[in-house]
Formats: C-alpha cells, sequence, structure tokens
C-alpha cells in the first residue's frame, strides 16, 4: 500500500508536507537542548541542516525518527502525531551501523520490506549504489565509503519516505565524499523520498538542499532557500556568495 | 608453499624430541619402568586395555559424565546470562549474588557436595554443573553487554520485532564472547571430571588411574594422564572449530587457517 504510493512518477507534490515539527523542545535532565523549533519537510523536499557541533541537530534527527520523545510540542508525519519509532524515517549515521556478521546482502535485506521479494529489492538498491558486485562480502574488507555506500542502500530498501541522514559522509576523505554527494543526489532526483541531511560541511549544504537551515543552540537562526537547477556547480560565484553568508552565520556569535 | 609445510611441522618437533630422549632413556635402563615406564609400555598398555574393552568403556562414562555436566550447567548460565544481559531489573535482583557464589572455589565445595548427595553420580554432575556454569554465564552478559548500542539502535530504527533484533543483533553480536566463555568451561570441566573421578567412582579414566594406582601399574596411571590431555586437546580443537565457523565474519578468526 505505502509502497504503491511511493512508487507513483513525480508530480507537482512539493505543497504537501510530510513530517511537520512544531513548537518542539527537547530536555536532557536540566539541559535544553532543543528550542522551541519549528520545521515542515515537504515530499520530496532535500533540507540540509548545518550547525556547530553540540548545537543539537543530531537530537532533532532523533526526534524526527521517532528514537526519542519531544519535552514539548509535537511532531506530526503525514498529519498523524508521531509516537513510537517513525515508520517512514530511517536515519543513517556517520558510522556506517553495518552489522558485521552478515552479508552486505544480508545487512540490505534485513531493511527490505519483508515480503518474498526481499533479496530482489536489496539487490536493485545495491546496484543502485553501484556494489551489486560485493553482496557476498563481509562489511569487514569493505572501505569506509563503500560501507556508507551500503548504509544507503539499506536505507533505500527499506522503502522509507524520509531519509534522516546524521553527517554520513564526515568520516570519508574528500574525494569519495563529492562522489557519494553527488550519488545521494542522483538517487534522490530518481526515487521519490525526502532527505532532511545533518552536515558541518557548508559548501555541501549548499550544493545538496532545496533549503539550507542553519542551527545554533537548539535554535533556527536562518533559513535559505535554494532554487538553483542541478547538479550545482560549486564554483558558481551565487553558490560562493551563499556559502559565505552561510558560512559567516555559522561562524558568527 | 614450502614454509607452510615447515609451519606444520615446527610445533611437533619439541614433543617429538622429547618422546625419542624418554624412550631411549627407557631403553637404556636409566629410568626403571616403577617411576616412569616408556612411552611403548604406555602405548601397549593402552592397546591391552582396549581389547579388554576397559578403556573403551571408561572413556565413554568419563564422557557422558563431562557432556551431561557441560550440557546442563552451560545450558542454565547461558539462560541466566541472556536473562540478565537483556534485563535490568533481572540484573538488578540476581547478578550481585551470583557473584558472591562465583567466589567459592566450586572444588571447595566437595565436603558440602558429598553431605549432600553422597558419592554417586549426582555429586560428580553436580560439580561439573557448577564448575561451567560461571565461565558461560559471565561471558554471555559480558558479549550481550558489549554490543555497539548503534547496532541496536540501527535494529530498533529499521523496525525490527524484539525476535528479530534478538536473533539478529543481540545473538549474533555476543557470540564471540559466549565461545570464549565456552572455551574456559570445558577447561573447568576437564579439570572437575578429574578431580570427581578421583574422590570415589567405579567407572571413568579418573577410577582408572586410582584403581591402576592401587596395583602399581605406572604405565595405566600414565595411559589415564595422557588421555585427559588428549581429551582436553580434542575439545579445544572443537570449540576452535566453532569460532572459525561462527565467526567468519571476523578478520580476527578467519584470518587463521
Ligand atoms: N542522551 C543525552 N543525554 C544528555 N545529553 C545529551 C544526550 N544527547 C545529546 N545530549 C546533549 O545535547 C547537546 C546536543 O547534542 P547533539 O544533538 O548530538 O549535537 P550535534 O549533533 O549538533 O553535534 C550536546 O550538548 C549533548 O551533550
Ligand atoms: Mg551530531
Amino acid at each position: 500500500m505505502v509502497q504503491a504510493i511511493l512508487n507513483q512518477p513525480i508530480q507537482e507534490t512539493r505543497k504537501t508536507p510530510l513530517v511537520q515539527v512544531s513548537r518542539v523542545s527537547k530536555q536532557f535532565g536540566k539541559k535544553r537542548v532543543l528550542h522551541e523549533i519549528d520545521l515542515e519537510v515537504a515530499e520530496h523536499e532535500l533540507v540540509v541542516v548545518v550547525g556547530r557541533s553540540g548545537c543539537g541537530k543530531s537530537t532533532m534527527l532523533r526526534l524526527l525518527a521517532g528514537l526519542e520523545t519531544a519535552t514539548e510540542g509535537q511532531i506530526f508525519v503525514d498529519g498523524l502525531g508521531l509516537r513510537g519509532a517513525n515508520a517512514v524515517a530511517r536515519l543513517m549515521f556517520q558510522n556506517s551501523a553495518l552489522l558485521p556478521w552478515k552479508t552486505v546482502l544480508g545487512n540490505v535485506v534485513l531493511a527490505a520490506p519483508r515480503t518474498s521479494d526481499a533479496p530482489a529489492v536489496a539487490m536493485e538498491a545495491l546496484s543502485q549504489v553501484g556494489l551489486a558486485d560485493r553482496a557476498k562480502d563481509w562489511p569487514a574488507i569493505l572501505s569506509g565509503g563503500q560501507q556508507q555506500r551500503v548504509a544507503l542502500a539499506r536505507a533505500l530498501a527499506s522503502q522509507a519516505g524520509l531519509l534522516l541522514l546524521d553527517e554520513p559522509l564526515g568520516a570519508l576523505d574528500a574525494l569519495t565524499r563529492l562522489e557519494m554527494q553527488a550519488l545521494i543526489e542522483k538517487i534522490w532526483i530518481k526515487r521519490r523520498f525526502s532527505i532532511v541531511l545533518v552536515t558541518h560541511d557548508v559548501e555541501e549544504a549548499v550544493t545538496l538542499g532545496d533549503r539550507v537551515l542553519v542551527m545554533d543552540r537548539g535554535q533556527f537562526v536562518l533559513e535559505k532557500e535554494i532554487l538553483m537547477a542541478r547538479p550545482r556547480t560549486r564554483t558558481s560565484p551565487e553558490l560562493v556568495e551563499l556559502k559565505e553568508e552561510i558560512l559567516s552565520r555559522v561562524m558568527g556569535s | 608453499m614450502k614454509s607452510a609445510a615447515i609451519n606444520q611441522i615446527l610445533p611437533w618437533l619439541l614433543p617429538l624430541g622429547l618422546l625419542a630422549v624418554w624412550q631411549s632413556l627407557s631403553s637404556a635402563g636409566i629410568l626403571t619402568g616403577r617411576i616412569l615406564p616408556s612411552p611403548v609400555a604406555v602405548v601397549l598398555a593402552g592397546v591391552h586395555l582396549t581389547q579388554t574393552g576397559e578403556l573403551p568403556l571408561h572413556l565413554f562414562e568419563s564422557f557422558r559424565r563431562a557432556a551431561t555436566g557441560l550440557l546442563i550447567g552451560g545450558s542454565i548460565g547461558f539462560l541466566l546470562g541472556l536473562l540478565n544481559g537483556l534485563s535490568v531489573l533481572a540484573d538488578r535482583v540476581l547478578d550481585s549474588s551470583v557473584q558472591m557464589v562465583r567466589n567459592i572455589p566450586h572444588l571447595a565445595m566437595i565436603p558440602l557436595v558429598i553431605l549432600w548427595f553422597g558419592i554417586g553420580e549426582e555429586a560428580k554432575l553436580f560439580l561439573i554443573t557448577i564448575g561451567v556454569f560461571f565461565p558461560i554465564y559471565i561471558n554471555t552478559v559480558h558479549g550481550i553487554r558489549s554490543i555497539d548500542p548503534r547496532l541496536i539502535e540501527m535494529g530498533r530504527s529499521y523496525g525490527l520485532s524484539r525476535l528479530g533484533l534478538f536473533l539478529n543483533v543481540i545473538l549474533p553480536g555476543a557470540l564471540p564472547s559466549i565461545l570464549v566463555g565456552l572455551r574456559y568451561a570445558l577447561g573447568i570441566m576437564w579439570l572437575t571430571l578429574i578431580v570427581a573421578e578421583t574422590i570415589a567412582c567405579d567407572n571413568g579414566i579418573g577410577y582408572m588411574t586410582m584403581n591402576a594406582r592401587d596395583f602399581l601399574q605406572t604405565d595405566v596411571v600414565l595411559l589415564g594422564i595422557c588421555l585427559y590431555a588428549l581429551l582436553g586437546k580434542a575439545a579445544d580443537m572443537v570449540t576452535r572449530l566453532l569460532e572459525r565457523r561462527l565467526l567468519s565474519w571476523n578478520p580476527a578468526y578467519n584470518s587463521i587457517t
């Protein structure tokens, strides 16, 4: 049912909010980490959140994934209040979190909807990230970039409507990171899902984002809509200017 | 290729050399049969006892005893380890008591065990059961505790059921540690068996050895000791094989050929 909806061709549906965060605060003990956050993520939108380490980005993603509950405020998914794990969302971390005792394919199959064609769905996802030929290998023998691609394939195989990417490329070398950015963008354009990407790399943010939000001490302090065509040239004057503006806001105060 | 063959031979050089020296000292009459019979005499004793059917009987009884104790103690240790590893509440209630009992060397309980069970089969099984329980219990709990919490979170966020989480993440994650526990348990199992069979028994390798001592058959005593060594080695080889099969995903295990 959900799958059928997700596989429909892309139409002009940008206005429909998939996730709506409404005045959400999060406190750990006495420590207030998020302060009355508002955020809407439309279907097939790529939202990027940048901010310094410790400002609350991961906490926000964990709330969206339903792994933590908000102290105040509410999160709506498809108009319904979120309780427990968010079934349409998949979280991907800097660490690939692959099960070392399962083969590459086994890891991806685990995430695919539990139907008889799960292995086929998993293989399809692996070919999308270009790793179909490594299906039978143990994750331990793959490079860091390949492990992240498997984690991405796992997220894809789960047919999720929302990918929550928590600095997924942070541990990769510069070249692999560029490759992965292009890969994520390519797959995102082809498939119909939304992304909330957290990064500390401002260039990554402006290259990929439909919208870039700057978070500072648990609040959004800047929001930029970027309507430039894709794939974007990193050296284009508008992008460089945007990058400077966002960077100064991240560094400032 | 050549160096691999040499590597295969190397560990055998020293034991074979010692055997050769031992045999020649015996043949030269420097070592008397009463103190230390020659290797050939030990082998001959083994052949003789096999022909009379005594040796297979004792071997079987010892093996049955060891396996039964391991099965009972290992299962209890594993299940209790799972319970305390998975449930914080159970751990609160049970773990400190278990740790307290653990500090008593199980062989120190022999007098008490004899009072409880007499000198029959139950006493021996009880000792082995207690002996193998602790290493399996402790390593099962430790294995579960040391699983990367990010993997469990991943499982939860991918919608695995409790059973799915257990079978796909927790059990395989704890397995390396559980197998370490099994290896310790096997060592303790043989040790306990030796002690238990020498208390009072009418079959088993330990009985055979003690009985031979009464009749001054040093060759049979030595045969019994060698058999314990061989059984211990065999058990160790089985765990290694298990590790290599079950943990082939782990680069630390599959590199050993
Ligand atoms: N489970 C928790 N318990 C207590 N404090 C936490 C917990 N998770 C995060 N924090 C705190 O919340 C703040 C924000 O953390 P995080 O969301 O991980 O930041 P970011 O991802 O932006 O680097 C940090 O100061 C961190 O110490
Ligand atoms: Mg973080």
